[in-house]
């Protein structure tokens, strides 16, 4: 899953120090304008060029019909409207609900709990064996790997042919025949969840493993002598302790999903039909396959609303959180 | 390994009576066989696609590649992908995209997250929660200006059609991580170290260039590691900011095998081994600073 996060991991990078720490850094007393500037101008030319700027444009754009990727005719809430009236964009009106907002939603419940619940027993039960390096490395792999080449490897697997496809030929042995697992629009999205499960599980191994190592073992300790079961020592002990960087997960794997892109692209590109899509795709769809840049704009926009409260989150976060 | 107490309850809590410890042997063997069980299927998918990538194709066709029974191996698929297809051009391409794509990022984000860091001026906490603000922003928001700039603004440079505008691209986008990871590291420094260059009469840039880089090079590491993995897996900026078909990467080219030859298995499965071949020598060889760059000042 790439390394899944990325853009989105920072959040999952909680400040070693705050802002408080800033302060107490040291720089000479009087301010140093000149140094800050030659330091800060390569860094804030390109954020403001490429990223504030172009951010600014697309708001701005959303608003427009936006041909050719230039402001002509101003149309207002127009490609909203449309946007949230497309039932391939959200679809309430049946059960269950469907479109690309959905299928994120879809993926926000199941990937994201699956991945925690995953990472937190490999984490808490590899501990207990000697060959705890070796499995936790083996799930990590797929963060290693491109997207893309998961897809390879999953399409492989979920080949309908039961002569190639692992999946289908393990079914066969039990008698089941073969799942069209990423042809059937009932399944996709499941089938899906599933190759992100797996290539982010490592991920949430690593983080949860070491917040669970953190504990002090006098605690555990303690309530074992005092004659704790496992189940008391993980739900009363370890479950509450590592809470927060559960917390700190679960906003990273929400943001890779409203950024997931890649899997879904090579692996079903949003099929069969309109079936697997999720807004980051239906943002490349509008904008570059249908050539609708002004829709296309409005669909990033929603996505860039969908990620404010957490850029909010975090920037709060940060401002509050002491020198450790 | 370093389980410490996790890694077993007390012995004083050891059952004693023979039933207890057939339990707890149960228990044992339950544990060995969950983790059995996830390292299998961790496993074998990326085995199943590794094992079929140097199988013939008229094997593939006729039997699973779990079928050892018949098992011929031939390199004909990688010579296949790399010269016919065009993999070996790609591969080549990625590197030309991936490595300024990591090293301008580095040395910009050094420097800024050192001015976040070491040089006082006003407004410094105010940028800095600006540049978090900006750690989630999604790249779709740039596309389209991107590339109506790009197209309007310099199109004598085209931008697109050489790799500018992905360089350009992936640098703006690792900025907010990269001055984020960086100056969290760099605050952790001692400043008496720092005070004592400057009382000596060094500049800020031979204080940075001289002691904060020296002393910081694991983590510029593990971020240029992290920064180098993620461009050579990327797709999508690929996708909008590369048009030149001579110069596409690795997963684009994956992406034209996949969408050509949907199932011709022997070139998929060789073409997605030679895209995954370089991060996973990196993880297997850098473990320590890939796993450091994911949980760089993070839960402790």
């Amino acid at each position: 899953m790439g390394i899944a996060p990325t853009p989105g991991l920072p959040q999952v990078i909680p400040a070693r120090a705050g802002l408080s720490a800033v302060r107490s850094a040291r720089g000479p007393e009087k301010p140093n304008y000149l140094a800050a500037i030659l330091f800060l101008a390569p860094a804030g030319i390109l954020l403001v060029v490429f990223l504030l700027y172009p951010a600014i444009y697309t708001v701005l754009l959303s608003f427009n019909r936006g041909r050719n990727g230039v402001f002509g005719e101003w149309v207002g809430l127009d490609n909203y409207i449309r946007l949230f009236s497309d039932p391939d964009f959200l679809n309430l009106g049946t059960f269950p609900p469907s479109g690309a907002l959905w299928n994120n939603v879809l993926w926000i419940v199941f990937y994201t709990s699956i991945v925690i619940f995953l990472g937190l027993i490999i984490a808490v039960v590899a501990a207990r064996v000697r060959y705890e390096s070796m499995i936790k490395a083996i799930v990590f792999i797929p963060m290693a790997i491109a997207a893309t080449a998961l897809a390879v490897i999953w399409k492989f697997v979920y080949s309908p042919d039961a002569n190639i496809g692992l999946l289908n030929a393990v079914l066969g042995t039990i008698g089941v025949s073969p799942i069209s697992w990423l042809g059937d629009e009932r399944i996709v999205n499941f089938a899906l969840i599933g190759v992100g499960i797996w290539g982010s599980v490592g991920f949430a191994t690593v983080i949860l493993s070491a917040a669970v190592k953190s504990i002090p073992a006098e605690i555990i300790e303690s309530a074992r002598v005092e004659g704790a079961s496992e189940r008391q020592v993980f739900f009363r002990i370890i479950l509450p302790m590592v809470s927060l960087p559960i917390s700190v997960l679960a906003v990273t794997l929400v943001v890779n999903v409203i950024k997931l892109f890649d899997l879904i692209y090579v692996m079903t590109f949003g099929g069969p039909g309109k079936a697997s899509r999720v807004i980051a795709f239906t943002m490349y769809q509008q904008a570059f396959q249908a050539g609708q840049y002004g829709y296309g704009s409005a669909v990033a926009v929603v996505m860039l609303v969908v990620l404010v409260p957490i850029m909010v989150f975090n920037v709060r976060r940060f401002r509050t959180k002491a020198v450790t | 390994m370093s389980g410490g107490v996790l890694a077993e309850p007390l012995a004083g809590s050891r059952p004693h009576t023979p039933a207890g410890r057939i339990v707890a042997t149960l228990n044992r063997s339950a544990v060995h066989v969950v983790l059995g069980l996830i390292g299998v299927v961790w496993l074998v998918p990326t085995i199943g696609l590794f094992v079929t990538s140097f199988r013939p194709r008229s094997d593939i066709q006729a039997t699973g590649w779990w079928d050892i029974v018949q098992l011929h191996l031939t390199l004909d698929n990688y010579r296949q992908v790399l010269e016919a297809q065009g993999m070996l051009q790609a591969f080549v391409n990625t590197v030309f995209i991936a490595v300024p794509s990591t090293l301008l990022p580095l040395a910009i984000c050094a420097l800024a997250a050192y001015a976040f860091s070491w040089i006082r001026f006003p407004m410094r906490d105010t940028l800095f929660l600006i540049v978090i603000a900006f750690l989630l922003v999604p790249v779709q928001v740039a596309f389209i200006p991107l590339l109506t700039m790009f197209r309007d603004l310099v199109p004598d440079l085209q931008l697109t059609r050489n790799y500018g505008a992905i360089w350009l691209a992936h640098t703006a986008f690792a900025l907010p991580f990269g001055i984020f990871l960086l100056r969290n590291f760099f605050i952790t420094l001692p400043p008496d170290m720092i005070e004592a260059a400057r009382m000596d009469g060094a500049g800020d840039m031979k204080i940075f260039s001289q002691i904060i880089v020296p002393v910081s090079v694991p983590a510029i590491a593990a971020y240029g590691i992290f920064q180098f993995l993620w461009v050579w897996n990327d797709l999508l900026m690929a996708l909008v900011f590369v048009q030149d078909s001579s110069k596409f990467p690795m997963t684009r080219a994956i992406q034209n095998l996949l969408s050509q030859y949907g199932t011709e298995w022997h070139l998929l499965a060789a073409g997605a081994f030679l895209l995954m071949i370089v991060p996973l020598i990196v993880f297997f060889s850098l473990q320590r600073y890939f796993v450091q760059g994911l949980l760089a000042g993070s839960i402790k």
